[in-house]
């Protein structure tokens, strides 16, 4: 049960001198969370490129689209990037106890 | 209409409000409560100097003429910000780390301090940068025209620029050069720019919900009047969408005033976390209304107004004063905030790497000389300040303020970019070296100028018309806008693709070839793994410095207090008594790091580097590291043959440890069984002793049987103990050989003799051929006899043939082999390879000895160098003894 994220080397070992029992499957969940986090916060951008890459497959005009459409269109991705980036950040913020989580790349 | 005085008037209240908050900024900072000007939010909105008045006019007045287009260059950054942990996270940290004052800074410090890099990115970034503050204050004559019908490119119009110069200048140089170390960040002007932001975002908003609301009246008619406008349908050119957004990217990343706010400013990371997400959307508000401002513009204005004057001429259009002057200040806002950052990155690069270097050779014996050189680097500051915008200044008023300036801002963002492969190789690649840097700066600045920067003056201004027409001097391929005779591409996109390319061609290649300096390959290492720890870089050699010259020249660059407190500090942390730290290499890089927040890294380098005699990576340190290698390899070495030697002893000694524990085991048998040899013979003779002295009625024949008995038994012990006595004498190596001639045959005869004297009644015919007999011996006859002897009784003792026959038969060749051979049943195999083990008998029933017999003889014939054997197979029990032939002599 506490090998679950047995692939990942607690990158603080502080982390585990502070407390109670149930500590080593916390920490090891919460690095892997960490970690995960950190994948996301790399893959956000990339999915940005393809979403804004997007609209040039509408230029191809068998069916026009309408500048409204476009806008909308630009302009939700625009609103969603920053919001899952900021839950991301938000989250990162949360689980980084130590004073460098993100030091590990 | 607002009249011109009271719009001067609204604009100088408005710019004695940014005084005020930048005064009071930088108060609070000074008092220590700065704790709030360093609050992520401040520096989110300080980033918004990414959007100039060329974004707050020019977004839609290009929207208005080429659609859609206008959205990648905020769609750039906004990537940028969201990857914020691939690049900008990094590119931070270094920059606090390595106390970076700028782009060129960064550059320079990275490929080994070299001031050549540093000059070249500076000049990049004026020239790139000049055009662009001309467009500022362009924009802003041309925003006080809308709102006084002056002649364009007159004389007003003139001063309206040249006072707006004037005016930015002193706020630059008041607030900008405050603080010579450009780490102690500028508090007074980030906030000021914070203020901006908030306005000129209010002010883009304010007219954007005018004209959505109060115009079209509602977010559906705004989306309808759209589709129904000139900008209709969706069309955007593919190449120019995604290389646009690139360049934005490539350009937020490179421009000096954007390095300025997010990596020199920056003070931790958690303003880089909310920017990541903040800015994003900053960047959407911002170019939310831009669509509708220009639809609704090209509606309801006059065929030919100007688009990029759409914010202002809208409202105005509509009677709206207020907003309008709202929208002025936003405009100027957008100007004056960039032209301040702006100059503020310039002054710094330019003083830091051009001015300095130029005062330091000049005056290359004064550094150790008293005196305070910060009003050196300050008025250096303040010049290239004041320098830096008369440039803008002459830029805008040469070019006449035509249109050409409106395209300059994609141009500018194509030069800056040239630093982009040098920058992300610096940072990401540790095998990037300083040559290739030049390469490929050059090279992408070359090519810059040549498809885009020189021909954006239009044909025929700088670049002859012929050179648009066949290519320069006939040479087609070389056409400034259709390179290698690709033709056909938006003129941008060419120039940005070429000159990129090129550019990380040139910086890849030459890095791949050219060798690095010592210097570089620290400074490499050190930025490329900043996130593993921040160790200086170990440069400084000891000895050569002074700490009373580099005293005075920290005073002279610090402060004396600033400098003062700083050697106190070191000394107090070498333990030193005195004011003065011992000029350690820890030291040094300790204050040539300070000195790099306030001159750059070059520079300081350069500073230090004549004190301490110029030695830039101490071999003593570069041979300290690869001698901390090699003896790390030597002593791992080392471990592991003490580690095989330990297994090798190890295995020894299990194996000494298991023979000992066999040996003991044998011991404790050869006990036992000497005790139960001892105990039979003595077990008879008490008992027939016993019976003896009690004996009444015992009869003279039974006495002397019993006597008898108890007479054979002691010889029995006797005989046992003379074996054994025998046997470790031998086995000690304590037996003396008494070594003579003898011959073979004479030796058989005697042992035949005393082995068959007490013959018992079934007798053993022995065979034996003489002649072969005739052999020297140079050997104990006697104990070799005793071998004889003991192979022959045993023969007679236990062989089981009802007609004995023992054969002897003598072997010569390179040794001498006599084997016993006799016809009984021989000995079972599994007993054979015992028999010569101490009391090994084969049977118990015929106990006639002790069992020591063939455990002496092999002794003895060890002893003489030979060797003793059972030989299989021979259809009885049969014996061979070698005896070595060197002692053997031929008879004759």
């Amino acid at each position: 049960m506490s090998q679950q994220a047995g692939n990942d080397i607690p990158e603080d070992l502080t982390e585990k001198t502070g407390g109670s029992d149930k500590i080593p499957l916390f920490v090891e969940r919460q690095t892997y969370r960490r970690r995960r986090l950190v994948d996301a916060a790399r893959a956000l951008p990339v999915l940005g490129i393809l979403l804004w890459l997007l609209p040039l497959l509408w230029a191809v005009p068998e069916t026009s689209t309408r500048a409204s459409t476009g806008l909308i269109y630009v302009f939700a991705v625009w609103l969603g990037l920053p919001v899952i980036a900021g839950v991301l950040i938000h989250a990162m913020n949360r689980r980084a106890q130590p004073p460098h989580p993100e030091d590990e790349t | 209409m607002t009249n011109l005085n009271a719009l001067a008037a609204i604009s100088i209240l408005y710019v004695l409000f940014l005084f005020g908050v930048a005064f009071f900024a930088e108060r609070a900072s000074r008092r220590g409560r700065a704790k709030w000007l360093r609050a992520p939010i401040i520096y989110t909105l300080s980033l918004s100097i990414y959007c100039t008045a060329w974004t707050f006019y020019g977004a839609v007045g290009s929207a208005a003429r080429n659609g859609f287009e206008y959205l990648t260059i905020y769609l750039g950054p906004s990537l940028v910000l969201i990857g914020w942990w691939w690049v900008l996270r990094k590119l931070v940290r270094i920059g606090r780390v390595q106390r970076i004052t700028s782009i060129a800074d960064l550059i320079s410090s990275r490929y080994g301090k070299s001031n050549l890099l540093g000059v070249g990115v500076t000049l990049l970034a004026v020239i790139g940068t000049t055009p662009y503050i001309a467009l500022q204050l362009q924009s802003v004559t041309l925003s006080v025209e809308v709102f006084h019908h002056a002649t364009p490119g007159g004389v007003e119009e003139q001063s309206t620029a040249f006072w707006v110069a004037v005016g930015l200048a002193v706020f630059t140089v008041i607030f900008g050069t405050r603080n010579l170390d450009a780490n102690e960040r500028h508090h007074g002007v980030v906030m000021a720019i914070a203020v901006e932001a908030i306005v000129k975002l209010a002010a883009l908003m304010a007219v954007g919900i005018f004209v959505v609301w109060g115009i079209s009246g509602g977010v559906s008619e705004t989306l309808a009047r759209i589709d129904a406008s000139e900008l209709g349908q969706w069309e955007v050119n593919g190449g120019r969408w995604a290389g646009l957004m690139f360049l934005s990217a490539a350009a937020f990343l490179c421009l000096p005033r954007m390095f300025q706010v997010m990596v020199v400013e920056n003070d931790n990371d958690q303003q880089l976390r909310m920017a990541a997400w903040a800015f994003p959307l900053y960047l959407m508000l911002m170019s939310l209304f831009i669509v509708p401002i220009a639809v609704v513009g090209l509606d309801v204005l006059p065929a030919g107004s100007n688009p990029d004057l759409f914010v202002l001429t809208v409202p105005l259009e509509y009677g709206q004063n207020a907003l309008a002057l709202l929208s002025f200040l936003g405009g100027f806002s957008s100007a004056t905030s960039m032209v301040i950052v702006a100059a503020i990155a310039l002054s710094t690069m330019v003083s830091n790497h051009i001015v300095m270097p130029i005062w330091l050779r000049l005056n290359e014996n004064m550094v150790s000389v008293s005196g305070d050189v910060r009003h050196v680097v300050l008025l250096s500051r303040r010049l290239s300040i004041a320098g830096v915008l008369s440039l803008g200044y002459l830029y805008y008023s040469q070019s006449g303020g035509g249109a050409a300036l409106s395209v300059i801002g994609l141009v500018a963002f194509t030069g800056v970019a040239q630093v982009l492969p040098a920058m992300l190789g610096g940072i990401f690649w540790r095998g990037a070296t300083r040559i290739g840097a030049l390469a490929g700066l050059t090279v992408g600045f070359v090519v810059w100028l040549y498809t885009l920067y020189l021909p954006s003056f239009g044909p025929g201004a700088i670049i002859p018309k012929s050179f648009f027409e066949n290519g320069p001097f006939g040479i087609g391929w070389l056409h400034p806008e259709a390179l290698f005779g690709i033709s056909g591409i938006d003129p941008l996109l060419h120039a940005v693709i070429w000159s990129l390319s090129l550019n990380t061609v040139a910086f890849f290649v030459a890095s791949l070839a050219s060798f690095p300096s010592p210097l570089e390959r620290l400074q490499g290492a050190q930025f490329v793994n900043i996130q593993q720890g921040t160790g200086g870089t170990r440069s400084w050699s000891h000895g050569a410095a002074e700490a009373e010259d580099l005293m005075v020249m920290a005073q002279r660059i610090l402060g004396a207090t600033d400098a003062q407190a700083l050697f106190l500090r070191e000394a107090r942390r070498q333990g030193s008594e005195t004011h003065l730290p011992a000029p350690t290499p820890e030291f040094l890089q300790i204050l040539e790091r300070e000195l790099a927040g306030s001159v750059g890294a070059a520079t300081a380098h350069a500073m230090v580097g004549q004190i301490v005699g110029g030695m830039s990576v101490s071999v003593e340190d570069l041979m300290a590291v690869a001698d901390e290698t090699a003896q790390m390899m030597e002593y791992s070495a080392t471990l592991e043959a003490q580690s095989q030697e330990l297994s090798r002893t190890a295995a020894q000694l299990r194996a000494a440890n298991d023979k000992l524990t066999r040996l003991s085991v044998q011991k404790d048998a050869f006990l036992s069984q000497i005790s139960h040899e001892l105990r039979t013979p003595m077990t008879s003779i008490r008992a027939f002793s016993e019976i003896l002295r009690d004996g009444d009625g015992i009869t003279p024949e039974e006495q002397s049987k019993y006597a008898s008995i108890i007479h054979d038994e002691a010889i029995r012990l006797t005989r046992l103990l003379d074996d054994l006595l025998d046997l470790s004498v031998l086995e000690n190596g304590q037996v003396s050989l008494n070594l003579g001639d003898g011959l073979l045959c004479d030796v058989l005869d005697r042992a035949e003799a005393a082995a068959l004297a007490y013959d018992d009644k079934r007798g053993l015919e022995i065979i034996r051929d003489a002649s072969k007999e005739q052999v020297w011996l140079n050997t104990d006859t006697e104990r070799l006899s005793q071998v004889f002897i003991n192979l022959i009784s045993n023969a007679r003792k236990y062989c089981d043939a009802p007609q004995r026959v023992l054969e002897i038969r003598v072997t010569k060749g390179e040794t001498l082999s006599v084997d016993f051979i006799d016809n009984g049943s021989g000995v079972a195999t599994e007993a054979q390879d015992v028999i010569f083990e101490k009391f090994a008998r084969v049977s118990d029933q015929k106990a006639g000895g002790a069992g020591l017999g063939l455990a002496i003889s092999r002794q003895i014939v060890t002893r003489l160098g030979g060797a003793i054997s059972y030989l299989p197979g021979e259809g009885g029990a049969a014996f061979r003894v070698v005896l070595p032939l060197d002692r053997a002599l031929a008879a004759q």
